[in-house]
């Protein structure tokens, strides 16, 4: 295996491209490494991307967050203005590992990781976020959720780079919220997960929703059955019974030793529900 | 495999060492630095025994690799006591019997020190919490945690 430490994009880039093994980029490695210590990856070439200028960077402008793509979980939750927007996305990422863990492991990473019970991803989704990829032919930006393919596959094509995550402007009264169920209090594989993304007018009718659901399925899924249940409404009985029946039959979930099917898919209702509650009090709701 | 040249500051001293690409900076620590005190539980970042800090961050050395390091500033459990004197968490986990078999100690040393750093005043479930990636399977936790807590109210008040 062979290190390599750029100091551009464009560099990284053609080592990628050019690179005629199995080649992998290097950001927070809690993934990675795992995968090389256990036999699963053997590399030819590992691209450390951390010398890049602006991968650890958080910033804030008019048009959103753009936040780099290899800035660490510890420094979302550290970011108060990035917690105050985004709640939901941060509390998402923050649930990855330990302490240790949060220290390296990257929002990008969790998405490239490909997996359907991704807790950082479901928020990113719910939040309309887009990924800026830089690659062989240049720049280009794509929804988050078009990132995945299938458990462990995502679209990117060889010497492609996801450089940074974009959040949109947050219009007044938004928020959102992540829950996920796992068997223990700590440090454990989503069974099922659920992010809401709310905006309400000034008197508490919901404007906006968008309700998104982990690990039921292939990939992480977007319900807008869920979200339609939502909108108009000031997230009465209703609305959340309504809510809850969209996403348990938006379920296509495995049947595994960590969930059943039927668990999984009424869990689905449950988490979105409380989700959407908490999101909704974030947003100024009553 | 082709070495990789490294020169990095460990415990404020300026260190250089040739790695190879794919080894984890735990290995640079035990085998090519002498510094034994990281121990491997897992290799693969769950039980935290191997944990070090790097520019201020809390990590496993097992998932980061050795090359990673060139111009960082690495803090280890060797760089927690001055000279003979212990860091008050290291007496306090002496004089608690927060310790058995102390294979875990060093990680959970470090642990605790990263996050006594950021919040002097923990309650119990952020120790518990903030601990949470350190596996001990001798103590059952509970002196630890009450070895933490001394140290805490210890540091505050001097």
């Amino acid at each position: 295996m062979r290190y390599e430490a750029p100091e551009t994009l464009k560099s990284a880039v053609t080592m990628l491209a050019k690179e005629k093994g199995l080649a992998f980029v290097l950001a927070g490695g809690t993934d990675l490494l795992v995968k090389m210590k256990g036999g699963f990856l053997e590399p030819d070439l590992v691209v450390d991307i951390k010398r890049i200028k602006g991968v650890f960077d958080i910033t804030k402008s008019a048009t959103g967050f753009k936040i780099g793509a290899a800035v660490p979980g510890v420094a979302l939750g550290e970011h108060a203005a990035l917690v105050k927007a985004w709640p939901g996305i941060v509390e998402g990422a923050n649930l990855i590992g330990s302490k240790q863990v949060q220290g390296r492991c990257t929002m990008v990473g969790n998405l490239c990781n490909g997996s359907p019970a991704a807790d950082g991803v479901p928020a990113l989704i719910a939040a309309n976020a887009k990924v800026v990829i830089s690659g062989p032919k240049g720049k280009r930006t794509i929804p988050v959720e078009q990132v995945p393919v299938s458990p462990g596959r995502i679209s990117l094509k060889k010497g492609e780079i996801i450089e940074a995550i974009l959040l949109p402007k947050r219009p007044a009264n938004s928020s959102d919220a992540y829950l996920r169920f796992i068997p223990r209090t700590e440090m454990d594989i989503a069974v099922v997960s659920a992010a809401v993304n709310l905006t309400l007018d000034g008197k508490g009718t919901i404007k906006d929703a968008r309700v998104v659901l982990g690990a039921v399925a292939p990939t992480i899924i977007v319900v807008p059955a869920a979200a339609k249940a939502l909108i108009g409404s000031k997230l009465d009985a209703a609305a959340l019974a309504k809510l809850a029946a969209a996403c348990s039959a938006a379920c296509k979930p495995i049947d595994d030793k960590r969930g059943t099917i039927e668990f999984r898919t009424k869990v689905a209702g449950v988490l979105a529900r409380r989700a959407a509650e908490i999101a909704y009090k974030r947003a100024g709701g009553k | 495999m082709s070495g990789v040249h490294v020169t990095t500051t460990i415990n404020g001293d300026a260190v250089e060492f040739v790695c190879n690409a794919d080894e984890p900076l735990l290995d640079v620590l035990r085998n090519r630095l002498g510094m034994t005190g990281a121990k491997e539980g897992c290799g693969t970042g769950d039980c935290g025994a191997c944990s070090v800090t790097i520019n201020g961050r809390l990590v496993c050395s097992c998932l980061v690799l050795g090359a990673e390091i060139q111009g960082a500033k690495v803090g280890t459990i060797e760089g927690m006591a001055k000279g003979d004197k212990l860091h008050p968490l290291q007496q306090n986990f002496i004089s608690h019997a927060a310790l058995q078999c102390g294979i875990c100690t060093p990680g959970f040393l470090i642990a605790a020190k990263a996050l006594l750093d950021k919040n002097p005043d923990p309650s119990e479930e952020e120790i518990r919490f903030g601990l949470a990636g350190n596996l001990c399977r001798c103590t059952g936790y509970d002196k630890i945690v009450r070895a933490v807590q001394a140290t805490a109210k210890e540091m505050r008040g001097a």
